[in-house]
C-alpha cells in the first residue's frame, strides 16, 4: 500500500526551480533511498513533505489524504517526521527531555503522562541512550545527537520517517551502527526515506532508490537497476 | 526533594502570604505604598518573562500592554466597578497582545524586538496626538482608591500571576516555551503548533500588565501618555528579570524586588544617579551575571563545596 | 501648491535628510559590521553637540573648527567602547541572536549611562548658541545660513567616507567585514580592529552630526533618543547591513518628515514610526536588503 504519493511537484524560488515535476511514492514498510548530488533538491523535497515549504505546483498524498499544504505540527501528528541535515536539538535541554517533547506533542493520540514517559525511557533504550538521560543535549557526540534526534523523532509515533544526511559526520564503526539502528526502526513497522550520499550504505539498506539531478527525477528503481544506470553513472561521475 | 521539604516550603509561603495579607493593618502607609510599587515590578517583570524568558523573544512593548491598562482606568474607572474595570484593562491590553502577535508571527529575534519597541512608541505618540488634537487635553484624571484597596487588589493579581505562571511552567507547555527558544524549527515538527502557543503565552502574560496598569492608575490620579507609556515600563522588566534570574520565577521576583527597593532608596535623594546606576548595574549584569542573581547563589555553592571536597581530602 | 513652496519643503527635507543620513551612515556601520544596533547612538550624537557647545562658549571655538578637537575624542570614546565592552560580549555569546540581543541591551545601559551623565554635568535646561543663523537665499527660497552649511559639510563627510571605503586599504577591510566576517577574517583582515574601528567610525558621525545639530537647533541632553530612532527606521529602511541603502533611508526620512511636517506638524514622528512598522511586517530586508 501507497503511504506517500507525490505528483507533479515543483517547487520554485525567486527565480530558481528548486523541483521540476517530480512525482514519487512509497509503499508501507519500504526504505526508499533518495540520492543526488548536491543542490539536486533532496533537502527541498524533504522539506515540501514535511511542510516546512509549500510546493509552487502538485499535491502530496499521506494515506491517501492530500497533505499539501499543511503546516509542520500537523503533518507530524498525521504520523510524519523527519530529522534534519545539520542536527536540531533543543540543546541546552536534557537528553530525556527533548525526547519527552516528542511524545507529549507529537502522536495523533495523546496518552497520560506517565505512559508517555515510561514510551521515552524505552526509546531512550532502543536507541541506546539511557545513561545519558540526565545528560544536556549540547554535551551529546555527534553520534549520539543523531540517536537523539532519530529518538525524538520516534517518540511522535511516526508511520513514515524522513532521514536526512544521517551518516554525516560518523565513522565507518559509527556508520554500521546507524545502519542496525534503521533496521531497527524499520521493524518496528516504520517506513523511512533516507537522504544519504555514502553509497555503500544506500545500496546496502534500502529497498529501492530514487534519484534526483538539478531539481529532476533521472531514474528510480531497486539497487542493481540504479548501479547499471547510464544517467546516474554519467551524473555521478561528471560531477 | 522529600514531600516534607515540599510541605514546608508551601507552608512558609502560606505564611509569608498571610503576613503580608496583614500588613495593611498594622503598618505605615508609606510601607503599603512602597509594596504596591514592588508588587507592580514583579507582576510587570514575571508576566513579561512567561513568553519572553523561556522562548528569547525579547519583547519591549510592555508599556503598551501596562499603559493601555492604565488607558482603561482612566476612561471607565467611574463608570463600572473597581475589579469590571481591572478585568477590562487586562481583557484590552490581551487583545492587543493577540494582534501584535499575529502580525509579527514571521518575526525573528532583533526584528521582533525592535518591532515591538516601535510599537510601544507609536502607541505613546498617537495616544498624545490623539489627547492633544481631539480630546483637547494631554492628561487624565483617574478616580482615586484607597491605598488598601490597591494593596489587596495588587497582591491578588500577584498571587494569580504566579500561580498562573508556574503552572504554565510546570505543564508541557512549559517545556515547549522553552523548546521554541532552543529550535524553533525542530519544535514545530515535533507537533508543537509554535504560532498558537507564542500568540496565546504571549497574551497571558499581557492580560496581567494591563490588569495592573488598570489599578496602579487609581494610585496615581493624574496620568498621560508619557506617564502611562513611559518606555522605561518596557525595559524595567527586562533588567529586573535579568538580573535575577531570568530562568526561575524565583529569580524574576528577586530582580524586580530588589531593584524596585534599590529605586526608592535612590530616588528621593539621588534621582539621577538611580538612573545611571540602573545602566550600570545592566551591563554588570550582561557581562559578569548572565544567570543573574539566582545563578550568582549557584555559582557559589558550587565554589563553597569545592572548597569543602579539597578541605576534606587534605 | 506654488513651486517655491515645492522646492522649499524638498530642499528642507533634503537638509534634515542628510543630517539622517549621517546619522544613520553612522549606525549601520555599528550594526552592519559590528552587529551591535547601538541604541546610545542618538547619545553621541548629544555629545557631539554639547563638545561644541562647550567649546564655543568656554573658548570661543568655531563650532566646525571644534570638529577636529571633539571628533577624534569621541572616535576614542566610541573605539573603547566596543574593545572593553562589544568585544567581551561577542567572546560570552554563544549564538550571534544572543549576541545581538545582549549587545541590544548592553547598548541601553550605555544610553542610560551616557545620559544621565551629561544631565550631571550639564542639567537638564535647554541651551544653545547662535552660529551662522544669518538667513540666506538659496534658489528662491529663505534658509538659515547654518543649515546649508549642514547639509555641505553632510555631503562633504559623505564624499570622503565614499573614498575612504573605496580607495583605502582599511576601507576595503571594512567592505568585505561588512559582507562576511568569517572570510574576510581568513582573507588576513584584523577582524577586532575593524570592528572597534567601525564602531568608532559610527560614533564619530554622530559626533559630528551632534556638533552640525548643536548650530541649528537647542539642545538638551535629552535630544539623543529620537534622532537614534530615526536613524534605526533609516537602518531598517535601507536594509540592514547595507551601507548605502541606510544613507538613501535617512533622505528619505528627511523628506517624508518634512512632508508630514508641512501637511500636519506633530505627526512627523508618528509618521516614521508608522512606516517602520508597515517595513517590518512586508519587507523586514529594506529597500535595498536581499
Amino acid at each position: 500500500m501507497r503511504i506517500l504519493e507525490g505528483e507533479g511537484i515543483r517547487k520554485n524560488f525567486e527565480g530558481l526551480t528548486a523541483l521540476a515535476n517530480v512525482d514519487f511514492h512509497i509503499s508501507r514498510g519500504e526504505i526508499l533511498g533518495l540520492i543526488g548530488p548536491n543542490g539536486a533538491g533532496k533537502t527541498t523535497l524533504f522539506n515540501l513533505i514535511s511542510g516546512s515549504l509549500v510546493p509552487t505546483s502538485g499535491t502530496i498524498k499521506f494515506k491517501g489524504e492530500n497533505i499539501t499544504g499543511l503546516k509542520p505540527h500537523r503533518i507530524c501528528r498525521k504520523g510524519i517526521a523527519r530529522t534534519f541535515q545539520l542536527v536540531k536539538l533543543f540543546g541546552n535541554m536534557t537528553v530525556l527531555e527533548n525526547i519527552l517533547l516528542g511524545g507529549l506533542f507529537g502522536p495523533s493520540t495523546a496518552s497520560p503522562r506517565s505512559h508517555t514517559k515510561k514510551a521515552c525511557l524505552e526509546l531512550l533504550e532502543f536507541v541506546g541512550l539511557s545513561e545519558m538521560k540526565e545528560n544536556l543535549a549540547k554535551d551529546l557526540t555527534i553520534i549520539n545527537q543523531k540517536r537523539l534526534e532519530v529518538a525524538r523523532a520516534l517518540a511522535t509515533k511516526p508511520e513514515l520517517l524522513l532521514l536526512d544526511e544521517f551518516m554525516a559526520g560518523l565513522n565507518p564503526t559509527e556508520v554500521a551502527l546507524a545502519i542496525e539502528l534503521i533496521k531497527k526502526i524499520r521493524n518496528l513497522g516504520v517506513t523511512i526515506i533516507m537522504i544519504e550520499h555514502v553509497m555503500k550504505v544506500i545500496m546496502d539498506i534500502s529497498d529501492r532508490i530514487m534519484v534526483l539531478h538539478h531539481g529532476e527525477k533521472i531514474a528510480e528503481g531497486i539497487p542493481e537497476e540504479i548501479t547499471a544506470n547510464k544517467m546516474v553513472i554519467d551524473v555521478y561521475l561528471g560531477t | 526533594m522529600t514531600h516534607s521539604t515540599n510541605f514546608l516550603r508551601l507552608l512558609s509561603l502560606l505564611i509569608f502570604i498571610v503576613l503580608l495579607a496583614l500588613i495593611p493593618r498594622y503598618a505605615q502607609p508609606y510601607t503599603i505604598i512602597s509594596l504596591n510599587s514592588i508588587f507592580m515590578y514583579i507582576v510587570l517583570t514575571v508576566s513579561w518573562a512567561m513568553f519572553s524568558g523561556p522562548t528569547h523573544y525579547i519583547s519591549l512593548a510592555s508599556a503598551a500592554f501596562f499603559g493601555l491598562g492604565i488607558y482603561v482606568s482612566a476612561i471607565l474607572g467611574d463608570k463600572l466597578p473597581l475589579l469590571v474595570v481591572i478585568g477590562f484593562g487586562g481583557l484590552i491590553s490581551s487583545l492587543l497582545a493577540l494582534l501584535v502577535g499575529l502580525s509579527s508571527l514571521r518575526l525573528r529575534g532583533m526584528y521582533f524586538t525592535i518591532f515591538t519597541f516601535g510599537l510601544s512608541e507609536l502607541i505613546r505618540h498617537s495616544v498624545l496626538w490623539w489627547e492633544v488634537n481631539e480630546t483637547g487635553t494631554v492628561g487624565r484624571w483617574v478616580i482615586a482608591v484607597d491605598n488598601t484597596t490597591v494593596y489587596y487588589v495588587m497582591l491578588a493579581i500577584l498571587l494569580i500571576t504566579l500561580v498562573v505562571t508556574y503552572i504554565i511552567k510546570h505543564s508541557k507547555y512549559g517545556l515547549a516555551l522553552l523548546s521554541i527558544g532552543e529550535s524553533e524549527e525542530a519544535a514545530d515538527h515535533i507537533g508543537i503548533n509554535v504560532n498558537a502557543l507564542k500568540i496565546i503565552i504571549f497574551a497571558v502574560g499581557t492580560f496581567f500588565m494591563g490588569a495592573t496598569g488598570a489599578i496602579m492608575a487609581t494610585r496615581w490620579s493624574y496620568i498621560d501618555p508619557s506617564i502611562a507609556f513611559n518606555p522605561l515600563f518596557s525595559f524595567m522588566p527586562v533588567l529586573m528579570a535579568i538580573f535575577g534570574g531570568v530562568g526561575q520565577i524565583f529569580g524574576q521576583v528577586l530582580g524586580a524586588a530588589v531593584l524596585t527597593l534599590l529605586a526608592d532608596l535612590l530616588l528621593t535623594k539621588l534621582p539621577y544617579y538611580y538612573m545611571l546606576l540602573y545602566g550600570v548595574i545592566l551591563i554588570i549584569v550582561i557581562l559578569f551575571l548572565p544567570k543573574g542573581l539566582v545563578g550568582l547563589k549557584e555559582e557559589v555553592k558550587l565554589w563553597l563545596r569545592g572548597m569543602k571536597q579539597r578541605y576534606e581530602n587534605t | 501648491m506654488s513651486l517655491t513652496l515645492l522646492l522649499d519643503i524638498l530642499i528642507g527635507g533634503l537638509m534634515m535628510g542628510g543630517l539622517y543620513a549621517l546619522i544613520a551612515v553612522g549606525l549601520s556601520l555599528q550594526y552592519g559590521v559590528a552587529r551591535v544596533l547601538n541604541v546610545s547612538h542618538g547619545e553621541f550624537i548629544m555629545l557631539g553637540a554639547f563638545a561644541t557647545y562647550s567649546l564655543y562658549i568656554l573658548f570661543g571655538m568655531n563650532p566646525l573648527l571644534s570638529l577636529v578637537v571633539s571628533g577624534p575624542f569621541i572616535f576614542i570614546v566610541g573605539f573603547l567602547i566596543h574593545r572593553t565592552l562589544f568585544k567581551r560580549l561577542k567572546r560570552l555569546s554563544p549564538t550571534m541572536d544572543a549576541f545581538e540581543g545582549s549587545s541590544l541591551l548592553a547598548s541601553f545601559g550605555l544610553l542610560f549611562i551616557i545620559q544621565n551623565v551629561a544631565l550631571l554635568i550639564w542639567g537638564s535646561d535647554v541651551k544653545g548658541y547662535s552660529y551662522l543663523s544669518k538667513p540666506v537665499n538659496f534658489f528662491g527660497a529663505v534658509y538659515a545660513a547654518n543649515r546649508l552649511v549642514a547639509l555641505l559639510f553632510a555631503i562633504l563627510i559623505g564624499i570622503i567616507f565614499y573614498y575612504f571605503l573605496k580607495r583605502t586599504r582599511v576601507g576595503k577591510a571594512i567592505r568585505a567585514a561588512a559582507q562576511d566576517v568569517t572570510t574576510a577574517q581568513l582573507m588576513g583582515v584584523n577582524i577586532h580592529f575593524v570592528l572597534g574601528l567601525c564602531f568608532g567610525l559610527g560614533a564619530l558621525m554622530a559626533g559630528i552630526a551632534g556638533s552640525l545639530t548643536s548650530m541649528m537647533f537647542e539642545i538638551t541632553p535629552l535630544i539623543g533618543f529620537p534622532y537614534t530612532i530615526i536613524a534605526i527606521i533609516a537602518v531598517v529602511l535601507g536594509g540592514l547591513g547595507n551601507i548605502l541603502g541606510s544613507l538613501i533611508g535617512g533622505f528619505i526620512l528627511g523628506l517624508i518628515g518634512n512632508i508630514v511636517m508641512y501637511i500636519h506638524p506633530g505627526l512627523s514622528l508618528i509618521a516614521y514610526y508608522l512606516i517602520f512598522l508597515l517595513l517590518l511586517l512586508i519587507k523586514p530586508t529594506g529597500i535595498l536588503g536581499k
